[in-house]
């Protein structure tokens, strides 16, 4: 995937500490807007582990400070920092960098 | 593998633990397909828990003791004669016959005879009122006959003894036990824990009098005392014998088959006698001249029997006779070489007279391993030190640790996740740590009563109760689960106490509970439990705090397979007009939706995208439908059969009241699901007595049945009330349900929450027909709050332009997500499998 920063949705479009899922080019994005945390996270929207386009429906958590969202099929919980799953070591998810400028949250493929 | 058509014949002879044990495992092991078993048992009742059998005496029935009810013989196809004693084996034609004559012809002959009581022959011994002590018969004779005595003398101080002590306890006799030996368990004890073990049993007013041989049983007719031959004498008006049991080998010998010199049919590792074709397992067979009297070994040995039977021999390799009890509210626990009689052994020894407490280990000669020991009074180190004995795990440099109160730590605990994997939890079932662990890892175990239903750990002697508690809880909370009182790394509190703060608080948002009484950011498990707690106190509307909701309370829609959604329109009682049904069935063909009746009376509607949800229930809601709840834990349906308004039995009107209750409670928010029925007569075609709460129509009102579940582990529900009429039945149903939603753990149902509360069923029955506590008016004023608060969630969510901006699969497009893919079944469309 080439490096390219991809305008996006509102940060106030994103329910607060929710997630939306946005279609850029042929791809499925989630981004998260955690007000709590006061920062806003993007990953991939297929969880690696049923292989269905929902991250973005998860609940999003922290475990011991690190932020994570949680699969709303079976609750594999996944870092938004790192992509690693936190409740098996078998699969990961892809994040990307976000900036958010002028309200509007951009995200780097 | 032989090449048969027909199936091999084996004929069990007995139906006690083990005997049962052998059938359960051919079943399990799927060797029915091969063998066809038949069983004769010389007692009324098919097997049953011998080793509880003094619970028969605290409320246990011979229902709750039996293995299996009798139906599953029957559903599994073993023929179960009961009642009926074998008289004779004919090893030629290889035929057995029973008393009744019946013959049955066997391939394999397997003699699970068990053991009886030895009586010794003490003159007296004839007289009314002395008994053994070894099936539920002798059980009911003794319950009986206690009717009228005051006293009893139990002979014999052993274990048997001891539990036979604490059922004339239990009747309210006073209680002698009369021991020939200067020690009580003189197998498992030494002298000094058979001192602490005394002075325990004393202090719940029982006479212990060891040292003493009873010369004769005095009497007229009845029992009236004992002499011994010391020349001292105490009166009672019962005797319980206990001294000791003796193989049932009377037919092994009629059939010529070799006993051992004190008893009991001679087996090879195989467990196969003296002729071909016959086995012996169990309390009847001598392995190595050894009579093993516990269920463990015998466990075993209908293994090794069946693993040769099947081609497959293992052999069974003698047995460590460990054992660990509550006697008499006493632990008692004796492992390996419990008394140190090898060769070179040490002991350690922990006494401590005030609490009564009596520990010794015994190591071996280089002080390295643990060999055996004894535990009296506190036994909780029990399961550790015997994993230590048996994985052979090299001890710690001051080995007294392991058995002094509070040492230091870090030498004290072999933690249950020190163990190895191979380490066996359960030594009954010969279950490892592993297995239990992975089952729990894989999310099959909700809970411990799941481990024991997948793995039948801890159904043998329970023994390992504590430990595998111990390895659940650890186990979460290597998985990062915590299911101990707090709920999560986030609130240091149970949801009884959140609830509470929530509503003496007057907090109405996840926010504001997070910042006054949590953590961190929240998770997946507080976050919903919360946004139910919430609901129950306030029943505000869900969406406005969706990051709390779980993706099915979230989009009120329950997920399924490929990410589309699920949509359950509610119908009262399951009764729907002809117009209603058209709706369904045009919404449906209109957004392709496949179609389902669901158990509880309605239509499911699956397939829903997103983005159309909104749309579907924007034509329901036009036709009069509500939200039905199907995705939130709260109260699911309310089935019924038809009742007096068809039914010819009927004498109430079911389905009118289903749909009132159902509209009463729809929208409550629980702990878990609630579902409910209705049944018009006593034919109980609604199933009401599997739900948590149901009601079944009498003469003269209702029968309240509450706290039953279908699911993972089915469970009737229990009798609350009977005969009440409509009006009493409501305001108890307002009372029980809001008491639950109160003081249940999350995720708890109403039967596992009822199994837990202190007092059980007589308690509830008193907080909710009685008010003991004096809550019932505050429950009511709750619920009728929550009954006049309720809204459509659908609805609400419809008419608000904010929340439907939530049902769309992109932020930024209107596209519908491509990934999707749908195949046809049967003429309907499901996801494609994953």
């Amino acid at each position: 995937m080439k490096s390219n920063w991809y305008e996006t949705v509102k940060v106030e479009d994103i329910p607060e500490n929710t997630g939306v899922s946005v279609k850029l080019e042929r791809w499925q994005v989630a981004i998260f807007n955690f007000k709590s945390m006061g920062q806003v996270f993007a990953t991939q929207n297929l969880c690696p582990h049923k292989k269905q386009m929902v991250l973005s429906r998860g609940m999003l958590g922290d475990s011991k400070g690190e932020p994570k969202v949680a699969c709303p099929f079976h609750k594999r919980t996944f870092s938004l920092q790192s992509g690693a799953c936190l409740t098996d070591s078998e699969c990961t998810i892809e994040t990307y960098p976000v900036k958010v400028e002028k309200g509007v949250v951009y995200v780097n493929l | 593998m032989k090449n048969s058509t027909k199936r091999k014949n084996i004929v069990v002879v007995g139906n006690g633990m083990v005997g049962y044990k052998f059938c359960e495992r051919m079943v399990e092991q799927g060797h029915l397909q091969n063998f066809k078993i038949s069983v004769f048992g010389e007692e009324l009742y098919p097997a049953y828990d011998r080793v509880q059998l003094s619970s028969f005496f605290n409320g246990l029935t011979v229902e709750d003791l039996q293995l299996s009810a009798s139906s599953w013989y029957q559903e599994v196809g073993i023929d179960l004669y009961l009642n009926e004693l074998v008289v004779a084996v004919d090893t030629k034609t290889r035929t057995v016959t029973s008393q009744n004559g019946r013959t049955l012809g066997y391939d394999e002959l397997i003699l699970a005879t068990g053991s009886s009581a030895f009586v010794p022959p003490i003159p007296g011994i004839e007289r009314d009122g002395v008994f053994v002590y070894r099936t539920i018969e002798d059980l009911e004779r003794i319950e009986q006959y206690s009717k009228k005595s005051k006293s009893a003398a139990v002979i014999g101080g052993g274990l048997l003894g001891l539990e036979a002590a604490k059922a004339t306890l239990d009747l309210g006799l006073s209680t002698h036990v009369v021991e020939f030996a200067p020690k009580l368990m003189p197998r498992q004890l030494d002298d000094k824990g058979s001192a602490v073990l005394v002075s325990k049993i004393e202090s719940l007013g029982i006479e212990v009098h060891t040292d003493k041989q009873t010369k004769c049983i005095q009497g007229n007719g009845a029992v009236t005392g004992l002499d011994f031959m010391d020349g001292s004498k105490i009166a009672v008006d019962m005797v319980v014998v206990s001294a000791g049991i003796r193989p049932r080998d009377e037919l092994a010998k009629a059939v010529g088959l070799a006993v051992g010199s004190r008893g009991g049919i001679v087996v090879d590792q195989n467990m196969q006698t003296s002729k071909s074709g016959i086995y012996a397992i169990g309390e009847s067979a001598a392995f190595e001249d050894k009579i093993y009297g516990l269920v463990k070994p015998g466990f075993d040995m209908a293994q090794a029997a069946i693993d040769h039977i099947i081609g497959a021999p293992s052999g069974f390799k003698g047995a460590d006779m460990s054992t660990k009890l509550k006697l008499l509210g006493v632990d008692v626990a004796s492992f390996g070489d419990a008394l140190g009689e090898t060769n070179g052994t040490q002991s350690i020894v922990y006494e401590n007279g005030k609490d009564g407490v009596y520990k010794r280990i015994n190591i071996s000669a280089d002080g390295k391993y643990l060999v055996g020991g004894i535990l009296v009074g506190d036994a909780q180190d029990y399961n550790m030190l015997i994993q230590r004995m048996q994985s052979k795990i090299i001890l710690p440099n001051s080995p007294e640790s392991l058995i002094i109160p509070n040492a230091a730590s870090e030498t004290s605990g072999l933690g249950v996740m020190d163990l190895p994997e191979e380490a066996l939890i359960c030594s009954c079932e010969n279950i490892s740590k592993g297995a239990i662990t992975s089952l729990i890892k894989k999310g099959d175990a909700q809970n411990i009563e799941d481990i024991k239903f997948c793995t039948k750990a801890g159904t043998g002697c329970g023994g390992c109760m504590p430990m595998l508690s111990d390895l659940y809880h650890e186990t979460l909370k290597s998985l990062g689960k915590e299911v101990k009182k707090n709920i999560c790394e986030h609130f240091d509190y149970t949801r009884q106490e959140l609830l509470h703060l929530s509503k003496v608080n007057n907090i109405k948002t996840y926010a504001e509970l997070l910042q006054k009484h949590g953590k961190g950011h929240g998770c997946e498990t507080c976050r919903p439990l919360v946004g139910s707690i919430m609901a129950s106190l306030w029943n505000d509307v869900i969406l406005k705090q969706a990051h709390v909701q779980d993706t099915n309370d979230r989009f009120l829609a329950n997920i399924q397979r490929g990410g589309t959604y699920s949509v359950v329109p509610r119908i009262p009682g399951g009764e729907i007009t002809p117009e209603k049904l058209i709706v369904i069935g045009k919404v449906a063909k209109k957004y392709s939706l496949y179609t389902k009746i669901t158990g509880g009376q309605r239509i499911d509607l699956f397939g829903a995208k997103l983005n159309e949800l909104p749309l579907i229930w924007e034509e329901l809601i036009e036709a009069g439908f509500e939200s039905g709840h199907a995705y939130g834990k709260s109260l699911r349906t309310v089935k019924s059969c038809v009742g007096t308004t068809w039914c010819r039995y009927g004498v109430q009107d079911a389905v009118g009241f289903a749909i009132e209750i159902e509209n009463r409670y729809k929208g409550l928010r629980s702990p878990h699901k609630l579902k409910s029925a209705v049944s018009g007569c006593t034919r109980e075609c609604a199933e009401a007595q599997s739900k948590d709460f149901g009601l079944i129509a009498t003469e003269k009102g209702w029968n309240i049945f509450v706290c039953g579940n279908g699911g993972t582990k089915p469970q009737h529900a229990v009798l609350l009330a009977s005969d009440v009429d409509s009006a009493t039945c409501l305001q108890y149903l307002d009372r029980f349900l809001m008491f639950y939603i109160k003081t249940a753990e999350p995720l708890q149902r109403t039967a596992p929450w009822l199994n837990k509360l202190d007092g059980g069923l007589e308690y509830l029955k008193s907080v909710v027909i009685d008010d003991a506590l004096g809550i019932a008016a505050e429950l009511e004023t709750q619920m009728n709050y929550q009954v006049a608060t309720y809204h459509c969630e659908w609805k609400d969510a419809v008419e608000n332009e904010d929340r439907r901006k939530m049902f769309r699969h992109f932020a930024n497009s209107d596209d519908d997500d491509n990934t999707l893919e749908f195949i046809d079944v049967r003429g309907q469309k499901i996801p494609a499998p994953w």
